[in-house]
């Protein structure tokens, strides 16, 4: 880019300096240009980033609302206590189906009230317009609350996921025909109820906490136990890659003797960055399933495989954090007869810190965002209801994790479930962009000058 | 004839041996980087390394305390003694070794922490200190010792960083007094100092004298002068000459110490 000769038959003696002679102006003009490509570079990365993010958002905010129904429902003591105790173990007994009927209700007396016209007159036709999990929820609630029977409560219910998708414009009129699951007269309920606000959509905390549904109910999706199988694995990595990844990278740095077997071990750990992490994932089956017997899908396995993934990330930035401690420092430390030991871990390594945290939770955000082991170990498919009570079973009971969720969002074949992916994908990003704060923020607290 | 600008009084009385280093090879490698070496280094005494750059004067002082031990590479060979015991047995423990012998590097290089901190760091790891109020009496002194507790005792938590070149120099001196070394090994201390620093590194050196066996490599004749009572001159890895700095300058015997004082080689 740069020329270094000087055309050797243009005499320079005696010439103005005021006027920028040809070969200045050629250096000019070329520097202009090398300018002018890493402008362009960096606009079309800006431009690509604000594409990525537009599409993101765009089609991942509306995850983030849902349509609710309010409803009075009267939780009619004949049907849900016919012993008339109000005993928690009798109202057991009364399955979801003993509730389907009271919100049916419920819902068609509030569309008569309000006056909406439409042919539908059954109770038991007003089923297309509610979530399935309505049922379960009411249930739940009065088993929390036996003394709820006999009275009429205000709930809050799920609308189905073909009414929400109508109110997103995902569900579109014409397209009915090919629609088994809702039809245009109850469509026409939707559009007056939202008229007389009995339906609306509403924040929905439940798609951040709450967990994954079956296929056939993505309104009821979230992504929160998803999000604790995470929140373990990277327990278990943070626990394990950090030491031994910095262990590893003081030895080979500072102790190990130059010979052809740290080479080997040099050469290896840069091989292993690149080693594509579905490998992980089949050593992990192998190692940690088959052979050592761990559970399947269990976070811990998870959580073993990544950090696998993740030694070498940090060995390597660890070892370029190290390098870069002046060797002075070093020197200084041994000439006033601190023995190696005390001056890296007196001197060395606090140096080193910014770079090792931002190496680490560099290696720790690749790896929260990392699916295909995930796959291999049976993270990926598991539908888990509840949240894990207790640390042991957070690790060992059978989980997923954030991406694996979104994955397992991304392939479903309802279309109300690929708003949820991209959702999916909001959260994952908060996440990464946290972390990456994080690390900022520690190294400039751990960051000192010399 | 080259003519030393000013020459300390030279202290001819003083002829206790402090390091005795007799047929001394240094390899890098292949490299032999010094060869056959003989040489009394006595106490109380500032002796000065001079030679071209390259020679080995570096490797030969970092053999004294055997930093050396931590280039992979090198390899010493031959007997050197300090007050008679052989620094290179394999009872002696090299970390022990430097607390005895402190050094100096070319570059200033304190710790990036507080002006204490910096002094105080060898009598903590070495155990000298009982409690606070001696460690505080042993940095005051220290600092003292490296004539520099004037300009920093108000300071004492500042960076040792963010003093100029020649304080940070002095400082590090201070570092390697605390620790109370018998010797003092100083590579180039005033190559990276301006010449009023350089002067008052200078003076600090032959107050250092008192108590301690100076060994100073300098690429500057006329420091080697001012400071020194002996010098050695060093040439392509060997010790060409060696004696009373007075003489070395007015009266050398090797016609290659003449050339290199007179400027025609080096
Ligand atoms: N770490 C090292 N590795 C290999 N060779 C070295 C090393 N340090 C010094 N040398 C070699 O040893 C010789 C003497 O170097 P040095 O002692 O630094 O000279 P001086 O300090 O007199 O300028 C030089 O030829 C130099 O190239
Ligand atoms: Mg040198």
């Amino acid at each position: 880019m740069t020329d270094a000769s000087m055309p050797t038959d243009t005499p320079r003696h005696g010439k103005s300096i005021m006027v920028a002679d040809a070969h200045t102006k050629k250096r000019n003009a070329s520097e202009k240009r090398f300018q002018a490509y890493g402008l362009a570079a960096i606009g079309a990365g800006v431009f690509f980033l604000l594409v990525l993010l537009g599409a993101i958002l765009s089609n991942g905010l509306s995850a983030f609302q849902q349509t609710f129904i309010e409803v009075p429902v009267y939780l009619d003591a004949a049907k849900l206590d016919k012993n008339g105790n109000r005993d928690p173990e009798d109202l057991k007994k009364v399955s979801t189906f003993g509730y389907n009927p009271l919100i049916q209700n419920a819902i068609l007396e509030q569309v008569q009230a309000a006056g909406i016209d439409t042919p539908l007159d059954k109770a038991s036709e007003m089923k297309a317009l509610i979530s399935a999990s309505a049922a379960a929820q009411l249930r739940d609630r009065v088993i929390a609350n036996p003394d709820l029977v006999g009275e009429t409560v205000d709930f809050r219910i799920l609308a189905a996921s073909r009414v929400d998708g109508y109110l997103k414009g995902r569900v579109q009129r014409e397209d009915l025909a090919r629609d088994k699951n809702i039809d245009a007269v109850h469509l026409d309920i939707v559009d007056q109820m939202r008229e007389r606000g009995l339906l609306a959509k509403a924040f929905n905390w439940e798609f951040v906490f709450g967990a994954d549904a079956s296929e056939s109910r993505p309104e009821q999706a979230g992504i929160g136990i998803a999000m604790l199988g995470s929140f373990f694995m990277m327990l278990v990595v943070l626990a394990l890659a950090l030491p031994i990844g910095v262990a590893a990278s003081i030895y080979l740095e500072e102790f190990a003797p130059q010979n052809w077997f740290t080479d080997l071990i040099e050469v290896n750990i840069s091989n292993l960055a690149a080693v594509p992490s579905i490998v992980f994932g089949i050593l992990g089956l192998s190692v940690f399933i088959q052979f050592a017997g761990l559970p399947q899908s269990a976070p811990l396995v998870g959580g073993l495989v990544l950090t696998l993934m993740t030694l070498p990330t940090i060995i390597i930035s660890t070892r370029a954090a190290l390098k870069a401690v002046p060797p002075s420092i070093r020197d200084a430390a041994l000439g006033i007869g601190a023995s190696k030991m005390q001056s890296v871990f007196h001197h060395v390594l606090p140096l080193a810190m910014p770079g090792i945290l931002t190496g680490t939770i560099i290696g720790l955000a690749q790896a929260l965002g990392e699916t295909a082991p995930l796959l291999l170990i049976g993270m990926v498919g598991y539908i888990a209801t509840n949240a894990p009570d207790g640390l042991v079973e957070g690790f060992m009971s059978p989980n997923s994790a954030m991406p694996a969720q979104i994955y397992e969002w991304a392939k479903r074949a309802d279309p109300a479930y690929y708003e949820r992916a991209w959702g999916g994908i909001i959260i994952l990003l908060v996440f990464l962009l946290s972390m990456n704060i994080i690390a900022i923020i520690l190294r400039r607290r751990f960051e000192r000058r010399w | 004839m080259y003519d030393a600008p000013h020459t300390t009084e030279r202290d001819v009385t003083q002829t206790e041996i402090k390091i005795a280093a007799k047929n001394v090879q240094v390899y890098y490698g292949d490299t032999h980087a010094i060869k056959d070496v003989d040489v009394q280094i006595e106490d109380k005494t500032v002796t000065a390394f001079i030679g071209p750059s390259g020679c080995g004067k570096s490797t030969f002082l970092r053999t004294l305390n055997r930093m050396n031990d931590t280039i992979d590479i090198c390899r010493v060979e031959g007997d050197i003694r300090i007050d008679g015991e052989d620094i290179y047995d394999k009872r002696v423990d090299p970390v022990q070794l430097r607390a005895k012998v402190g050094m100096v590097f070319q570059k200033p290089n304190p710790f990036p922490k507080s002006i204490y901190d910096n002094v105080a760091y060898g009598p903590r790891i070495h155990g000298l200190a009982k409690n606070k109020t001696d460690l505080d009496e042993i940095v005051e002194r220290a600092l003292k010792r490296g004539a520099i507790w004037n300009e920093v005792k108000d300071r004492l938590h500042a960076p040792g960083t963010g003093l100029s070149g020649g304080q940070q120099q002095r400082l590090c001196i201070a570092r390697a007094v605390a620790t109370e070394p018998e010797v003092l090994l100083m590579d180039e201390p005033c190559s990276a100092l301006d010449p009023i620093a350089t002067s008052q590194v200078e003076e600090l050196i032959d107050e250092l004298r008192k108590d301690y066996s100076v060994v100073i490599v300098t690429h500057s004749m006329q420091q080697a002068a001012r400071v020194s009572q002996k010098t050695a001159f060093f040439h392509l890895g060997n010790l060409v000459e060696y004696g009373e700095t007075g003489k070395i300058f007015t009266n050398p015997e090797d016609p290659r110490t003449e050339s290199y004082i007179t400027g025609r080689i080096g």
